[in-house]
């Protein structure tokens, strides 16, 4: 009978095909980053959309308020939760940088984990680091 | 047990099918139901309006110092890069040396002759061959950079202004070959490293893209005054073209005006009193 030796070539071919996600298992300890916030953001507890929805939509919703701005000159935006908000990365007390001040520890802890390189920050500036 | 028949199992398939179906139907129409909260977009209160905006400049109050301020203050607030500013090399380091044919600028000075060449008289008055003449973007109503821009990265709003949205700009520069007046320049490096002071109000620019002046969309919407406006002691003045009742109407009716290029048909919506 083949059974054996198939079942064990299996079960080899199962462990080798995966042989990646073992190995971050067994190197990888570190969990995804929370991102802090800090300053007004701690404090203020509202933010344009609540916490799931903007972790999972923030960058449609930027998307969308950039196509705003931009085209329809419409700025403020007054969220769902009768909040108003500026339109704007980082212009500003009510834009999003005017809240989470300090961009290094909300937007890149998690971006850097995740590898994604936005290009945001070629043009805009974060007015911490120009003083 | 019941045999089952080809149409037994298919009354069973079609009543599974329906529940499938069901539930996101259910979701749906329960979504639409309880949607009295939504997201609106509005603008500020302050916000400034036209029909279609335009600017008048009175070519009498332009100075040579008058119009240094304008263009010095207009490209500080936007962060235009000067190619003549020392690069600091802890910041940037390994900058590589300028071309000083690369430069860019929103608004500028030029001379009568390369602003109006279509308006070449034999006996020209002598005041004009030296007169400081302030040029920018004309935001033209037919702007021809809007037709050729293949991106939609340029486009014309409602109220007239020619824009750009830099996020869609692929700097391919079908615009810079379109507009007949120069008024754009193009981002061959990157422009931070020659910025003297960022200003934190307005974005930088990025390598490969297009710019121009926006009018200061950014101040109007605030209900602010453009900052050539506010710098030009009076020679500059904008406002709604289409209201009879406006300033920049009024300029219009008790001068002489100019525009530039005006035969190329573009109408551009910057007139230069004489």
């Amino acid at each position: 009978m083949n059974k054996n030796y198939i079942i064990a070539g299996l079960a080899i071919f199962v462990i080798a095909i995966l042989s990646p996600f073992w190995f971050n298992m067994v190197t990888l300890t570190q969990a995804a980053p929370e991102p802090e916030l800090l300053g007004k953001a701690k404090t203020e507890k509202k933010c344009v959309l609540d916490k799931y929805d903007m972790r999972a939509n923030h960058m449609s919703l930027l998307d969308e308020w950039r196509d705003s701005v931009v085209r329809d000159a419409d700025r403020l935006y007054t969220g769902v939760n009768g909040h108003t908000f500026n339109m704007s990365l980082s212009t500003g007390e009510n834009s999003c940088l005017g809240c989470h001040e300090d961009k290094e520890k909300f937007c890149d802890s998690c971006h850097t984990y995740a590898s994604v390189d936005p290009y945001c920050w070629e043009c805009h500036t974060n007015p911490k680091e120009i003083k | 047990m019941m045999e089952k028949s080809r149409r037994s199992f298919l009354k069973v398939a079609g009543i599974a099918a329906i529940g499938l179906g069901a539930a996101p139907a259910m979701n749906f129409a329960a979504s639409d139901s309880h949607g009295t909260a939504q997201a609106v977009k509005g603008k500020n209160q302050e916000v400034l309006t036209a029909h279609r905006w335009g600017m008048v400049i009175d070519t009498n109050k332009l100075n040579d110092e008058v119009v240094e301020n304008i263009v010095a203050a207009c490209h500080k607030a936007h962060n235009v890069p000067d190619f003549n500013h020392e690069v600091d090399e802890d910041k940037f380091p390994n900058t590589r040396p300028v071309n000083h044919k690369q430069e860019i600028k929103w608004i500028w000075e030029e001379g009568f002759h390369n602003g109006f060449p279509d308006k070449e008289d034999e006996f020209l008055a002598e005041k004009f061959h030296d007169l400081p003449f302030l040029v920018t973007c004309n935001h033209c109503k037919n702007a021809p950079c809007v037709k050729a821009c293949p991106t939609q990265a340029t486009f014309q709003r409602e109220d007239g202004i020619v824009l750009m949205d830099y996020h869609r700009c692929i700097g391919c520069r079908f615009c810079m070959a379109a507009c007949p007046y120069g008024s754009r320049s193009f981002n061959f490096r990157d422009p931070r490293p020659f910025i003297d002071e960022t200003v934190s109000t307005f974005p930088t620019r990025t390598k490969g893209v297009v710019e121009k002046c926006n009018l200061c969309s950014e101040r109007l919407a605030k209900g602010e005054q453009p900052h050539c406006v506010e710098a030009s002691e009076g020679a500059i003045v904008v406002g709604d073209l289409e209201d009879p009742e406006s300033e920049v109407r009024a300029l219009l009716n008790e001068h002489y005006t100019i525009r530039r290029k005006q035969s190329l048909g573009t109408e551009p919506s910057v007139y230069y009193v004489m």
